[in-house]
């Protein structure tokens, strides 16, 4: 990817900076999204979960995560394997200490990922909904923003060495990924597998023979309005992602924007047609991880897309994330009520081969661009999922993630916060006739 | 199963870093990333099966 250069305009500072503070939109709507899956007696232990995680992830980044992370060109510890480097983790003071926070670029990157670490912490919560308890999962935040997702995104965006396979082993421009389709979105993903092995399926969703049984989300209206959410987030993200990652000037976000959106507003669609075409009706709920994997899909390489190409990958997106939400359900008893899976992790990793393809078309300089993807997919998968299970596997026996029976029985608002988030309403019919 | 599934995905991670290393010709590399990348889906298919719960449980695996 483009070195970013260590200072910019003030112009493209303030732009930057106006697109960055559109992020957090991006986390809300992941939140109301969670919220709108889940199950009606889980609906503020979902929100509270999520404010607790943005909370952990920000301070827990700032605190320790950025040095880990680092910004490329600023100190870093590297080995040296067959007269190459590998530049594997930074090097950098806890807590900001010297980090001039004063519009640079590294002021901007911190302040970009302290956002979206608050994403990549979502994704999991909206896997692990209606039976994860809140402790553990402030336990479980922490390990991914003090780590998992510094590390991966030390390589990726601060310099590390995926970044360096272009100049190092002449591999395209190195691992491209400007928006975060791997650092935020497959990371988050991999995570929420990880999570949903760990925790296994909420009590009924499988018949005793092994067959799903439908759960719907409480509130299709939140789901769709967090989608709406998360569309204007992510416009800020690739946008402030492809000037400081990719090193977009200010004329290049007009791209930006128009691929971002017609990605989404593709796999929306096809989501629609899919499962029209599957259940003679359109599925809300897929529709809405429609929307969302076109958006993750977009984040690698917006800024060098024609909109011919977002559009297609919008298509194949669309598809690829409908088909693994029933196929993950099904085959592999994955229940993963908000299919963060397939959203985050299967649309991901679909955008990053597909950068590597398009990247490849556009610019015919830049031969081995695909295999960069690949070795950073392959990263993904036989580096980043182990440690982040093992790291979760290793957390759940100290401190158990799932919530007893009865507590799940019960809900999660009631057992965990005593208090539903509809108290007016009768919302649970089994608990009402058995009364 | 499970623990195979992971030492396979490693394996394959493994594969791919040693094929960056050591290969230099275009086509080997290509052909020796692709082969480690084919070794963590077969890692992935097992740790994944390994992770089905055993019908009639229908809970977590504690």
């Amino acid at each position: 990817m483009a070195q970013p250069s260590p200072f910019i305009s003030e112009i493209t500072t303030a732009l930057c900076l106006v697109c960055i503070l559109l992020v957090p939109l991006a986390v809300v709507g992941l939140a109301v999204l969670t919220n709108g899956l889940g199950k009606s007696r889980s609906a503020a232990h979902a929100m509270l979960a999520s404010m607790c995680v943005i909370a952990i992830a920000a301070i827990t980044y700032i605190a320790v995560g950025f040095s880990w992370e680092g910004f490329a060109g600023r100190a870093s510890h590297v080995i040296t394997i067959g007269g190459k480097p590998w530049d594997w983790i930074a090097q950098q003071p806890f807590f900001l200490r010297g980090l001039p926070l004063n519009g640079s670029p590294v002021s901007l990157s911190v302040v970009l990922q302290m956002f979206a670490v608050g994403i990549a912490a979502q994704i999991p919560l909206n896997a692990a909904a209606d039976r994860w308890r809140l402790g553990p999962i402030c336990a479980s935040t922490t390990l991914l923003a003090v780590w998992t997702y510094p590390l991966f995104a030390h390589w990726v965006w601060g310099g590390g060495w995926l970044a360096q396979l272009g100049t190092i082993y002449g591999l395209g421009s190195g691992f491209l990924d400007t928006g975060g389709a791997s650092t935020i979105n497959v990371v988050g993903g991999l995570t929420a597998l990880s999570l949903v092995w760990i925790l296994g399926p909420r009590a009924g969703k499988y018949t005793p023979e092994g067959m799903p049984v439908g759960i719907p989300g409480h509130n299709l209206v939140n789901v769709i309005f967090g989608c709406l959410l998360a569309w204007a987030g992510w416009l800020g993200l690739n946008s402030a992602g492809a000037m400081l990652f990719g090193g977009a000037p200010p004329s290049g976000l007009v791209l930006v924007e128009i691929n971002t959106t017609l990605c989404a507003a593709a796999s929306a669609l096809v989501a629609v047609v899919v499962t029209r075409i599957r259940f003679a009706k359109p599925d809300a709920s897929i529709t809405a991880n429609g929307w969302v994997g076109g958006l993750v899909a977009s984040s690698a390489a917006t800024a060098i897309l024609r909109p011919a190409a977002a559009i297609l990958i919008g298509l194949i997106a669309g598809v690829l994330v409908s088909l693994s939400v029933e196929w993950l359900e099904l085959w592999l008893h994955i229940d993963d009520p908000g299919g963060a899976v397939s959203a985050h992790a299967v649309a991901g990793i679909w955008g990053l081969l597909a950068a590597g393809m398009f990247a490849g078309i556009e610019s015919q300089s830049a031969p081995g661009q695909w295999l960069a993807q690949l070795v950073g997919i392959a990263t993904l998968i036989g580096f980043v999922l182990p440690m982040t299970y093992g790291l979760n596997w290793t957390l759940n026996r100290i401190l158990p993630y799932r919530v007893e029976s009865d507590g799940e029985r019960q809900g999660m608002d009631l057992h965990e916060l005593g208090a539903g988030a509809y108290p007016e309403f009768v919302v649970h019919s089994d608990e009402f006739f058995q009364r | 199963m499970r623990p195979v599934g992971f030492l396979l995905l490693l394996a394959g991670w493994f594969l791919v870093l040693a094929a960056l290393e050591m290969l230099s010709a275009a086509t080997p590399r290509a052909v020796f990333v692709l082969a480690g990348f084919a070794i963590e889906v077969l890692g992935l298919a097992l740790v994944s099966r390994a992770n089905i719960p055993e019908p009639r449980q229908g809970g977590s695996e504690q």
